[in-house]
């Protein structure tokens, strides 16, 4: 097992190494630092001295990868690559446009990400896999056709939908819980509930429909005419059984967001005003902060890393057969 | 010549793809398992109500993808031929009435008055002049009514009900010349092939077709006769006509989802079966591309990619000789983008599928034969991966029509310029904080949306239950 975890992490490395060079080629290559320095000065009536200033503010003023000037170490340390890039993997991300530092930010904005994340992550599978499993029992009825036609429909409105329309219906005419906001502690419940919700809802067509295959799927399988056969009675057919081994491929699509959940979601923390990593980012995004974006784009992949490593180990916690010891 | 065709590259683009899916629909049918599995969407009667409506918005697509710059009207007979800098399509020209009166400002569907007060200055009966706050009439909305504006309601209902009277008659008349087109096909009476086609009998699911069909011309001949005097949908903020909006939304919309899949198809069946086929050194290659790419989140490589696209539009301004030039390489950009990002799924799909197909006996059989690699792969592999390809084309289009929305909000979407779903949901949630609302831009971009999103997601379904060899046999 530990020798497989090692694997696994060393085997990590060349993919956040990729991942880092991609996302360098995007901001450094594809672009000349001039060209950033241009866009975020404003393209017209711009000195070559105000570019240079700029570019000497950010330390975009040295060269990519080598730098002839300087002697020792320098040549590979004193340049954009090795100051902007390398630094990364130890968690320096620089300083953002207003001058504040990006690895603090991250560390304030994790909360509150966690905060709408978790309980819309555990509320959604826990709604999702029931109401699956209620389609899975009733299945070939008119329940569950009428089930799975809801799930495509809900599936095809937008997410912007949800969100407005649940803002408009709950806070504006109902006003039962403030439009948008947050407060650091329990207070924070009222500005929670309801983007949780809004969440929940949201992903409840895509999932549970997915869901609901995996189950007939499972039920279709010999193990389950055998437990019938048996005599047993349907719900304990599916709880006992089907549930538990469709556990495996139900495990393969959730752990893996599980990290993810620290990145918080972009939209429901932009329209609500919660100050988390995901309206961090759109912030960044709309402000044009190349810094932070390429910041988030590294956090994002370790995240994703970390959860493919995470969704390996926990099959074997729901799979006898699968062992790493070999 | 009355106008100068202009060829933008996002109109080559979406003529290619409609040929390119023609030539590949008519050769899939030569293919007697992928003649069979169309047979059965064929059949399915959600699957061609669905294909109805996706056609229709086909359609409106299309028209807006011919465009041409009109000639400006000239002073003399020797001054050199000038074209207007605005580059228009064959869906405006049609559309003219409903692109050219443009009210002040706001109003609200159907509406013969502003939506916000004016101070208007009114002459008494003593000569006196004074303000007065009113809600001015609309330049155009309901315009032909004169002074008689009680009469909207009336006009109104006149109009729906005749258009709705219309509308069944052409369902009448479409339905008696398929009725009659089938019976002369497989030797019946009309009268017999109408009965068939009404119980549902025939092989392919006319009922459906004709049932959608009705249902179309029922919404929307009264919305085209209406669309002529009023502002069916309202108006927006700058008084442009919301119905005229959604028409140009389709065509973003389409952009969007089909000219994404010329990105994403090369990269994920080359890639993807190459590995497959190969294995060793060139499997592992295209795995860590795959893995890297992947593992970053999609929207935040969309958004730095867009970014950067943005940085070099705005520095090469050159590059474009009209603003609809600029937008158009903008979308087709976010197109390229979107399909690089998302290209990975396909390809580990096709990669398993290709590891499983090169144990078969029949290629073990080739490969003993001596046919070459690469003949191996075109005739033998590749179309025994058609059906997972036209299951991923068609699950994708959905989800992409909608992240368009999102990107849009996000500000990394098309060129704010740029008519769509998500800059017309983005510049109409401003104003439903406004007090009394304005709902109607907003209803408007979420209902044609969704309309078109699930024909799509519907039309998916049922072509992945046609052609999964899992479900296949099934229904």
């Amino acid at each position: 097992m530990f020798a497989y975890l090692l694997r696994r992490l060393l085997y990590a490395i060349p993919i956040l190494l990729g991942v880092n060079l991609i996302t360098f080629a995007l901001f450094f290559v594809v672009n000349t630092p001039d060209d950033m320095a241009r866009m975020q000065l404003g393209v017209k009536r711009v000195t070559p001295e105000a570019i240079e200033k700029w570019k000497t503010e950010r330390g975009y003023d040295k060269p990519l990868f080598l730098n002839p000037a300087v002697s020792g170490v320098g040549v590979v340390t004193d340049t954009i690559f090795f100051a902007k890039s390398a630094r990364m993997f130890v968690g320096d991300f620089g300083r953002a446009e207003d001058g504040r530092d990006i690895t603090r930010e991250i560390g304030l904005r994790m909360g509150p990400s966690l905060a709408i994340a978790l309980p819309t992550f555990i509320l959604g599978l826990f709604v999702t896999v029931s109401f699956a499993l209620l389609l899975a029992f009733f299945r070939a009825t008119y329940l569950d056709f009428w089930g799975v036609v809801l799930c495509v429909a809900m599936m095809s409105i937008s997410g912007l939908f949800y969100i407005i329309g649940g803002q408009y219906l709950v806070s504006k005419l109902w006003r039962l819980v403030p439009i948008s906001g947050y407060a650091v502690g329990l207070d924070a419940w009222k500005f929670l509930i309801l983007p949780v919700v809004i969440g929940v809802i949201s992903g409840v067509g895509a999932s549970t429909r997915w869901y609901r295959t995996i189950f007939l799927e499972e039920i279709g399988k010999d193990y389950v005419r055998t437990a019938r056969a048996k005599g047993l009675s349907e719900p304990t057919v599916l709880f006992r059984h089907v549930l538990r081994n469709a556990m495996i491929p139900i495990l393969t699509g959730v752990v893996v967001v599980i990290p993810l959940l620290f990145m918080g979601s972009l939209l429901t923390e932009s329209f609500f005003g919660i100050p988390g990593l995901g309206s961090y980012t759109i912030d960044a995004i709309q402000a044009q902060d190349f810094a932070v974006v390429r910041a988030m784009v590294f956090i994002g992949s370790g995240l994703y890393i970390a959860g493919l490593i995470l969704t390996d180990i926990s099959y074997t916690f729901v799979d006898p057969r699968i062992r790493f010891d070999r | 010549m009355k106008f100068l065709p202009v060829l933008l590259w996002s109109d080559a683009l979406i003529w290619f793809l409609a040929i390119a899916g023609t030539i590949l629909g008519a050769l899939s049918w030569r293919n007697a398992p992928l003649r069979a599995a169309w047979r059965r969407v064929g059949s399915s009667r959600t699957g061609m109500a669905s294909a109805t409506l996706l056609s229709v918005f086909l359609l409106v697509g299309l028209l807006d993808s011919l465009h041409y710059r009109p000639r400006l009207e000239s002073g003399g007979q020797d001054q050199p031929v000038a074209y207007a800098v605005e580059v228009l399509s064959l869906l405006d020209a049609i559309a003219a009435p409903l692109r050219t009166r443009n009210e002040k400002t706001y109003s609200a569907p159907l509406a013969t008055r502003a939506y916000a007060k004016e101070s208007i200055e009114v002459v008494d009966a003593d000569g006196r002049v004074h303000a007065e706050r009113v809600f001015p009439r609309l330049k155009f909305g309901g315009a032909h009514l004169g002074n008689d504006e009680g009469k909207r309601a009336e006009d109104v209902l006149r109009r729906v009900l005749s258009a709705g009277g219309l509308a069944f008659g052409l369902l009448g008349l479409v339905s008696f010349g398929v009725s009659i087109w089938l019976a002369r096909g497989q030797k019946v009476s009309p009268g017999q092939s109408w009965r068939l086609i009404w119980k549902g009998e025939t092989e392919f699911a006319w009922n459906a077709v004709l049932i959608t069909l009705g249902a179309l011309l029922l919404v929307l001949l009264p919305v085209l006769a209406l669309c002529v005097d009023y502002h069916v949908f309202g108006t927006d903020k700058v008084g442009q006509d919301v119905f005229y909006q959604i028409l140009k939304s389709v065509r973003t919309a389409l952009v969007i989802g089909l000219v994404t899949t010329l990105v994403t198809l090369p990269l994920a069946i080359g890639l993807g079966v190459l590995a497959g086929y190969f294995r060793g050194w060139v499997d592992d290659v295209i795995q860590y591309l795959y893995t890297t790419l992947s593992s970053i989140p999609g929207v935040l490589l969309i958004a730095a990619a867009v970014l950067m696209m943005q940085v070099i539009i705005d520095t090469h301004p050159q590059w474009f000789s009209t603003a609809a030039e600029r937008a158009d390489l903008r979308l087709l950009a976010l197109c390229f983008i979107l399909g690089l990002t998302s290209w990975t799924g396909l390809c580990r799909l096709l990669r398993g599928e290709t590891l499983k197909l090169r144990e078969l006996e029949y290629i073990q059989a080739a490969q003993a034969f001596g046919v070459a690699d690469l003949r191996i792969l075109l005739r033998h592999i590749l179309p025994n991966l058609m059906h997972i390809v036209i299951i991923a084309l068609v699950m994708d289009f959905s989800n992409l029509v909608l992240a368009e929305a999102v990107l849009s909000y996000v500000g990394i979407g098309v060129d704010p310029t740029m008519i769509s779903f998500g800059t017309m949901i983005n510049n109409a949630r401003m104003e439903l904080a406004r007090e009394p609302m304005v709902w109607w831009s907003l209803a408007a971009a979420f209902a044609f949306m969704f309309a078109l999103v699930l024909a799509a997601n519907l039309f998916a379904d049922v072509v992945r239950d046609a052609f999964d060899p899992r479900t296949a046999g099934a229904s």
